[in-house]
């Protein structure tokens, strides 16, 4: 890993990580994976991800809210609203 | 006044429903050493407004006969859990405003028997450390000695029954973050079997590994606060059905299995070590026979648990991005408002577990670090029911280290993550694990151990558990 995949990931990751703080956490990143790395020493012996016993778990489809009935306190939450909506920053 | 000190969940609940205290007046010695303290242990990060009305819903229920064990019984609560109105900030700057728009099921099982929320303890943030160092607002001292950390992530919560500011309180853990706070503040801690309480309402740091359980100075208040936190919820599809929570239900063999590095005390502070394997004895003479058992693949549970968590934690960090709720930093374009918001509200714990989260998903990565880790995660299990076949308990002390200095570990986030080393096997294989306090050590500092039992046996935790407290008296 080098400064370039910090900057890299920070970018995935949507982090606006300051030059400063860049160096630092590759030193520090750089040390965690030094200790994970051990993994992929480690034998094993299946070599696929088996479904866990409990899955598929979901509730009825029944609708359990009534429409509009949190609209108002969500929206309270929201840095910036229109009408009954979100409003966000023009994408492109 | 009332002597907190010797103060349990059925001592409290007896005076009260005898009348020889009310619920406002058990509350009042909880409010005072609050008061008394805080400001320098900074266990609060908030004392509800609303404790009296609190209290005097539930001393109604004594009226009118509707008290349970729980009624009235004052409580800490960790700030990543929701209660509908409430602030929750997960000690986080990017929540500081938030107010909860529902309440968690596992908070709303002891609402509904009554019991008063004092108030909202510190923790690392996103419940990411293992000292209460992470924190947006600030760290946490530990009332057994203020130089030093009280553990974490549940640290506040911890640190505010150590100081007599509640009678119990609930944790949340993903891995060790009630256990070794309680075991550096000298409690029990309980971590329940993954499944068995609903993390809706918990802020989630790992979805796979969180769970939430109790904090107090007995086992049999870890017991009454489970045995009423847990349930199966539709809220929360990880929730085991009751029917399918099967169990040996006692305990056959009175067999206890150390792990080969715990006998000789591989990583382990010297007075610490002592201290465990004098607790060997406490357990001989309980009757129990102490095996050394190898388990080959365990000594990677850690690092597989810091691929594992991270993982989870960049993808829910995602959901934080300032727009809906939460901080959010002035910005030109959306990129610029994401990434300004996101830096700006998060911590360098978090900065940090968000970055490496993403490498370890990402493309060239994932096979290596993530799969596998998966893989071994299962095999880890695995050779822990292998184990259970033969021992009814596995027994390792809480962490490797006691409760060290403020300030201690904060530039090698590796010696931190140590502190973890033992807790990981139960996170990671879904089991249930108690921390018990021995006696102090000789340099004044706690000590404890953990055991660890098959999924559902959490009730063989607190028989053993009681058991153990009544041979160290």
């Amino acid at each position: 890993m080098d400064l370039k995949d910090v900057k890299h990931l920070a970018m995935l990751a949507r982090l606006d990580i300051p030059e400063e703080e860049q160096e630092a956490l590759l030193h520090d990143l750089t040390s965690i994976l030094g200790y994970i790395d051990q993994v992929t020493n480690a034998k094993v012996s299946a070599h696929e991800i088996a479904a866990p016993e409990h899955r598929n778990a979901v509730r009825d489809d029944v609708v359990t809210t009534v429409t509009g009935s949190n609209t108002e306190l969500l929206l309270e939450q929201a840095v910036a609203v229109q009408d009954d909506y979100v409003k966000v920053k023009k994408i492109l | 006044m009332i002597d907190t000190k010797n103060l349990s969940i059925e001592k409290a609940h007896a005076a009260l429903k005898a009348g020889e205290y009310t619920v406002r007046q058990l509350c009042e010695p909880y409010l005072a050493a609050i008061k008394e303290k805080n400001s320098d242990i900074n266990a609060y990060l908030e004392v509800f407004d609303d404790v009296m009305e609190q209290a005097d819903r539930a001393q109604e229920r004594f009226k009118n006969g509707t008290a349970t064990v729980l009624t009235g019984i004052p409580l800490a609560m960790k700030d990543n859990m929701l209660i509908k109105g409430k602030h929750a900030s997960a000690g986080s700057k990017i929540l500081e405003n938030y107010i909860s728009t529902y309440t968690a099921t596992a908070l709303q099982n002891l609402i509904d028997q009554g019991v008063v929320f004092l108030g909202r303890t510190n923790m690392d943030e996103f419940a990411m450390g293992s000292s209460t160092q992470t924190s947006a607002y600030g760290v946490t001292r530990n009332p057994l000695d203020r130089e030093r950390v009280p553990g974490g992530s549940s640290g506040g919560s911890a640190a505010a029954v150590a100081m007599g500011g509640a009678l119990a309180a609930l944790g949340s853990e993903t891995c060790g973050s009630i256990r070794q706070p309680s075991a550096f503040c000298g409690l029990v801690g309980f971590k329940p079997t993954y499944g068995t309480v609903s993390r809706s309402g918990l802020i989630a740091m790992g979805n796979s590994l969180d769970q939430i359980g109790p904090l107090a100075h007995t086992v049999a208040d870890t017991e009454i606060l489970h045995t009423a936190l847990a349930s199966h919820d539709p809220l929360d599809g990880t929730t085991v059905p009751m029917e399918k929570r099967t169990a040996k239900k006692r305990i056959e063999t009175k067999k206890i299995a150390v792990p080969v590095e715990c006998m000789k005390g591989d990583g382990i502070e010297p007075e610490l070590h002592a201290a465990f394997l004098a607790s060997l004895d406490t357990f001989k003479k309980m009757g129990y026979t102490v095996d050394t058992v190898e388990f080959p693949l365990m000594p990677y549970s850690l690092a597989v648990y810091y691929i594992v968590m991270p993982a989870e934690v960049s993808t829910n960090l995602e959901r934080l991005d300032g727009i809906r709720y939460g901080f959010h930093a002035k910005a030109d374009t959306l990129y610029d408002f994401y990434s300004k918001s996101r830096a700006i509200g998060f911590g360098r714990e978090a900065r940090r577990r968000v970055l490496l989260g993403t490498y370890i998903l990402s493309h060239g990565h994932y096979d290596a670090y993530y799969k596998k880790a998966i893989l071994l995660r299962e095999e880890i299990t695995k050779e822990l029911d292998r184990a259970f076949e033969t021992y009814d308990f596995l027994l390792t002390p809480v962490a490797p280290m006691a409760p060290f200095k403020l300030g201690e570990k904060m530039t090698d986030p590796v010696a931190m993550y140590l502190a973890d080393v033992f807790s990981a096997p139960a996170n990671l294989s879904g089991c249930p694990s108690i921390a018990l306090p021995l006696a102090r050590m000789p340099s004044g500092l706690p000590a404890s151990v953990q055991l660890v039992a098959p999924r559902f046996e959490d009730s063989n935790l607190f028989a053993i558990g009681k058991e153990f407290e009544r041979a160290l008296q």
